[in-house]
């Protein structure tokens, strides 16, 4: 509660708004009574979250918001790469379908292939986020079918494969019928209409945790029945799977397309979200960084993969940038370091240049240090702590 | 009433190699056993008999209905269930979650009774986990409900794989070296534990065993391979004073080219 406090006060710190996400991480694994856990997460998520985002710093609420929106990438790769084990590396390209399949009908730019009548009415995007889901569910079936008798790093290539596939088709549909306008990308993309007079940001942070919500009581459904079990005994041993009774085929394509689905799903909010999208939201480095978050995580875990999401996408947006900024203000000051002026520091050597080597960085040292993830699978916890 | 199980003329090669050459092979319920050196054919045929592999020419039907050209699951369902020579357990789960993965076949819910929670499901689950603690006392492993299979010592992941086969409700059991790695003592142990699950359960048992001793003991009946082919076949005491099985063991008298396995 403290850090709240220090948020308000101090709207422009960094540091502060990490500690306040550092404290809700305390939150959950501390240990408290059930109750007080969810009231302590309840209220820091449902008001305070917002509170500082309408009256403190807006930027804030859209980092919360693209946490929530991989979140449930991550907890959706998490099915298909942490309990099947099925190593999917074009997983983004579920997200650009959904986002597709909104953009193009909730813009103008639908007329050019239907005639007349579009967009769609703003309030089509609620039915369009059960659309998203359905095309993109439909999509990771149709994925799975070819590749169900691969393995290992062949499952692998031919994702990402896929997922570039996928991505390249985004870029050339612009002819001979302007399905997807090419490069240019689509605007602008129509917005739901919002209850209780929220702005846009507010009601896109709610319903993000909305969904975010279901898909974790999703996930955990499935992780506690028959099905999450038979995914498991899958990764572990396919044949012994197989030979014990579980339909192969069946299963498999049940992890891609629930993993898909949800990524459809959020892929119609982030193209109502952003009004814009093209093909470059869509690239490679996008997957790897949703399996990065699943990794850092914990692989097979749901919190994990929440909070995996959460330091990647805070990392990027928040502490790398700051990073850069804060060596940026030295450098313009003329601070020496040994002697050295940082003002005289080559072009070549500015922060925003090695953003990306930080994070990799941050991800070898983690898998050196805490190969298990940041909150790892309840099991895999118990079988490191044995051996 | 039609045999329980058979199979006709069942050939199966690996390139030039013919693993099992025209085998012929009936049962009925209680303890069959099949012997013989290393590389007779042994597994293979188990994996025919259970859809890994598909046979270049011959039958195998189970209670009228032809296995061939079923998937492996399809062949469980059916009652048909097996073990492994080379322990195949889902390493990182628990025992008695091994033991459910088992039941897989058998559980009669789908995904929205999962993603619903209606009553129904957690009934059907309770039940489950039930019928897996149950099979893990019946095979000695109760204690070790929730310790996770790869810890386990070898003898009793080799009694996990049991109690996950026997999950599947079988007709007909195929235990592939079961007491490979056990003591003498254990070993008995688990015979003695076969023969109750014979009767409990109705059950037909088809051994591959190494352990003589064993296999003496508790077969009803004993089949003899020999480089894939089908050498011998009856009672136990018939098959151990039949001379071309003492041959394929030991080599012919006054050759010095013996190098069967004992």
């Amino acid at each position: 509660m403290l850090t709240v406090g220090l948020v308000t006060v101090f709207p422009r710190s960094i540091l502060l708004f990490l500690l306040f996400q550092g404290s809700l991480l305390y939150a959950y694994v501390a240990r408290i009574p059930n109750w007080l856990r969810a009231g302590i997460l309840g209220v820091g998520l449902l008001v305070l979250m917002p509170v500082i985002g309408a009256y403190y710093n807006g930027y804030y609420l859209e980092v919360a918001t693209q946490v929530g929106i991989f979140a449930a990438l991550a907890l959706g790769l998490n099915i298909v790469v942490g309990l099947a084990g099925l190593l999917d590396l074009g997983y983004v390209a579920f997200f650009a379908v959904g986002a597709y399949s909104w953009a193009i009908v909730g813009s103008p730019h639908a007329n050019l292939i239907f005639g007349s009548g579009f967009p769609l009415a703003p309030g089509w995007f609620y039915v369009f986020l059960f659309v998203g889901l359905a095309v993109a569910a439909i999509t990771g079936a149709l994925l799975g079918l070819p590749v169900l008798r691969l393995h290992g790093d062949y499952l692998a290539i031919v994702t990402l494969g896929f997922g570039e596939v996928i991505r390249v088709l985004a870029n050339n549909l612009d002819k001979p019928i302007n399905l997807t306008n090419g490069p240019k990308g689509i605007t602008p993309i129509g917005r739901p209409p919002v209850p209780f007079g929220m702005s846009y940001a507010e009601a896109f942070y709610f319903l993000v945790l909305l969904i975010v919500g279901v898909v974790i009581l999703v996930n955990r459904r499935l992780e506690d029945s028959h099905i999450g079990r038979a995914w498991e005994a899958i990764r572990e041993d396919e044949v012994a799977a197989q030979a014990m009774g579980v339909p192969l085929v069946r299963s498999k394509l049940l992890a891609f397309a629930c993993g898909a689905s949800f990524a459809g799903v959020m892929g119609v909010v982030f193209a109502a979200k952003q009004v814009f999208i093209n093909p470059e939201s869509f690239t490679f480095l996008e997957s790897i960084g949703v399996l990065a978050m699943v990794i850092l995580g914990g692989m097979g875990s749901i919190p994990g993969a929440v909070v995996g999401a959460t330091v990647v996408t805070v990392l990027n947006l928040q502490v790398l940038k700051g990073f850069s900024l804060w060596l940026n203000e030295l450098k313009n000051a003329g601070v020496t370091v040994f002697g050295y002026s940082l003002a005289s520091l080559p072009t070549q050597f500015e922060p925003a240049k090695y953003e990306r080597m930080v994070f990799g960085i941050i991800l070898v040292l983690m898998m050196i240090f805490r190969p298990q993830g940041i909150l790892p699978a309840r099991r895999r916890q118990r079988e490191l702590t044995k051996s | 009433m039609s045999v329980l199980f058979e199979a006709r003329a069942v050939t199966k090669r690996f390139g030039g190699l013919i693993a099992v050459n025209g085998v012929d092979y009936a049962l009925e319920r209680g303890i069959s056993s099949i012997i013989g050196p290393n590389g007779a054919g042994k597994t293979t045929l188990f994996n025919v008999f259970t859809g890994l592999y598909t046979p270049e020419a011959g039958t195998v039907t189970f209670r009228g209905h032809s296995l061939l050209g079923l998937r492996p699951d399809q062949i469980t369902a059916l009652g048909v269930c097996r073990t492994f020579q080379n322990i195949r357990l889902f390493a990182n789960m628990t025992a008695v979650e091994n033991v459910l993965v088992g039941m897989h076949a058998r559980v009669p819910l789908g995904i929205w009774d999962a993603l619903s929670h209606r009553p129904r499901f957690h009934e059907v689950e309770r039940g489950l986990w039930q019928r897996g603690h149950a099979l893990l006392n019946r095979v000695g492993l109760a204690a070790k409900a929730n310790e996770v299979a790869r810890n386990l010592p070898y003898g009793d992941q080799r009694r996990l794989e049991l109690a996950r086969a026997l999950a599947s409700e079988p007709t007909l059991l195929l235990l592939d070296e079961p007491t490979a790695g056990m003591t003498q003592g254990e070993a008995s142990q688990l015979m003695v534990l076969l023969r109750q699950l014979v009767g409990d359960l109705d059950l037909a048992i088809l051994l591959i065993e190494h352990n003589m001793r064993v296999v003496m003991e508790v077969s009803d009946r004993v089949t003899v391979l020999d480089h894939g082919e089908k050498i011998a076949e009856g009672l136990p005491r018939q098959v151990q004073g039949d001379a071309r099985v003492i041959e394929a063991y030991l080599g012919r008298r006054g050759s010095r080219s013996a190098s069967a396995a004992p």
